[in-house]
């Protein structure tokens, strides 16, 4: 198993407040880890330290061997479970934010025929999500579902390295929650993603990962709980990849 | 019906509305006539016919001294002061407080020299601005802006620093810098909170305004209230406080107009 994401040795702590302790995981390219566990075992912390937006306690964290810059960064992308998408710009703005930022450091905004791409390249996108009549909507104008969808596109044309999920379809109607994994299998399936989905819902977490990992506390002091963190109990794989592409 | 659950139609609204200011006028014209038939000379409490006769000197003929139509000259004098100084006052909140709100670095810097500067009650700067910059329009212009701007900037900053994490963590994601973000994330969504600023700037600075020019000046809405005063001439004060009252609401509406024009995703979201 090739180690594209490790992690070595993590430790997450808040003040005197353990939140993780001990987290060694090898991640290969192309999975699609489900992350589950109770309330308050770490699994957004943990989220939070592979995306970049909180610094370990202890520890390493590599990509491909390189360790991870303390700050969020193109390499990785995030679909949270609120507030992903720009409120003040339409799905299809939304998806070319990503492209004006890179092509254009100074403006962040492109114009003539980068533009006409980048505004192709996005409505490719968004019709690839299920998006595609919907390009000049505003978010406040769509359904959570469709946001979601929008924060997915958003994130995707980034061509992030891995793809963070934090309770991604949390919010969402159990009609519209199916439909979305069909979509995200889909993309994963596609765009051959490396994705970390934490979720509360264990058929979520089993349906879609190829590995599902459970935070959970080792141990347990009854009169200082806080003072022992999570780590992974345990380390399901499900299915090798190429099961779940058949 | 419950009178929480009660809705008023756009018409019952502009009756219901448009009552307590109509029985207010008619209170006013009663007392000011039961006044002048006791006497006809009577200056506290102008009839209308006195304030049009007043005021047509002020609008249609030129000042004898002056050779100006002052009524104008003071609406015009008044409004570039207000201009001026809300305009300073917007720009120099718009670009610290987006500086403020999203870097923690330029926060930690002037924040406490901004708390600081907003507690200062700005009349009581008014000597040090006239010894200061003298008692030209320069000192007016800043009072108002002085006045106004320490509030609009700390809403600003608070908006911008409190919208979501997620939006700024996103933003990183998609490879932006903070150049970008202040650019295409902080400003746009700073811009509809700017404009209620503004509203709500408007008071004080029509009272930063009108201080001024009670003070030190020549000419200007408050210059020629506080002039008059000393000849009682209430038909030409009340006339005047009108007027001002009718700018200000112009100013009001016309920018909440623009506000939800020029920012249609902020509806329901800024209420």
């Amino acid at each position: 198993m090739s180690a594209f994401l490790s992690l070595r040795d993590l430790w997450v702590e808040y003040g005197d407040k353990i939140v993780l302790e001990r987290v060694n995981l090898d991640i290969a390219e192309g999975s699609f880890v489900s992350v589950i566990g109770p309330s308050g075992a770490g699994k957004s912390s943990l989220l939070r330290v592979i995306l970049g937006q909180e610094q370990p306690t202890r520890g390493t964290i590599l990509l491909d061997g390189a360790p991870l810059p303390p700050e969020c960064g193109p390499d990785r992308g995030v679909v949270f479970q609120r507030y992903s998408v720009f409120p003040h710009l339409t799905a299809l703005q939304n998806t070319m934010f990503a492209l004006e930022c890179t092509q254009a450091p100074l403006l962040a905004r492109l114009f003539g025929a980068a533009r006409d791409k980048a505004r192709a390249e996005a409505a490719a996108m968004l019709e690839a999500v299920g998006l595609g009549d919907s390009l000049h909507l505003y978010p406040a104008q769509m359904s959570g579902g469709m946001q979601q969808r929008l924060a997915i596109a958003q994130a995707l044309i980034q061509r992030p390295r891995i793809l963070l999920l934090d309770e991604p379809f949390g919010a969402l109607d159990p009609g519209i929650r199916a439909d979305m994994h069909k979509l995200i299998t889909q993309l994963w399936r596609d765009f051959g993603l490396t994705i970390i989905m934490v979720t509360h819902d264990l058929r979520e977490a089993f349906a879609l990962g190829t590995r599902v990992l459970t935070l959970d506390k080792r141990r347990h002091d009854p009169q200082a709980p806080h003072r022992y963190g999570a780590t992974a109990v345990y380390d399901l794989t499900l299915r090798p990849r190429t099961d779940v592409a058949a | 019906m419950r009178w929480v659950n009660r809705r008023m139609s756009k018409g019952d609204r502009l009756l219901w509305g448009g009552l307590p200011i109509l029985l207010l006028l008619l209170a006013y014209v009663l007392a000011a006539a039961q006044r002048h038939a006791a006497n006809p000379a009577d200056k506290i409490l102008p009839l209308p016919s006195g304030m049009v006769q007043a005021m047509s000197a002020l609008l249609f003929e030129r000042d004898l001294l002056s050779g100006q139509w002052l009524f104008w000259a003071d609406t015009l004098a008044s409004l570039q002061r207000l201009g001026l100084g809300l305009g300073i006052a917007t720009g120099t909140a718009l670009v610290l407080g987006l500086l403020l709100g999203a870097l923690p670095p330029v926060r930690a810097t002037l924040g406490p020299l901004v708390t600081a500067i907003a507690v200062i009650p700005p009349i009581a700067l008014l000597p040090i601005l006239f010894i200061g910059l003298g008692l030209g329009e320069t000192a007016k212009v800043a009072l108002i802006a002085i006045g106004v701007a320490p509030v609009m900037l700390r809403d600003i900053a608070g908006h911008v620093a409190a919208l979501p994490r997620e939006q700024i963590v996103k933003a990183q994601t998609l490879g932006a810098g903070s150049w970008q973000i202040l650019l295409r994330v902080a400003l746009p969504q700073a811009m509809p909170r700017l404009f209620q600023a503004l509203r709500l700037a408007l008071g004080p600075a029509w009272v930063f305004l009108i201080s001024a020019e009670a003070i030190a000046s020549d000419v200007g809405l408050g210059y020629r209230i506080f002039l008059v005063r000393r000849y009682l001439a209430m038909d030409v004060i009340i006339p005047y406080v009108a007027w001002i009252a009718l700018l200000a609401i112009a100013m009001d509406v016309v920018l909440n107009h623009a506000s939800k024009r020029l920012f249609p995703w902020a509806e329901g979201a800024a209420t």
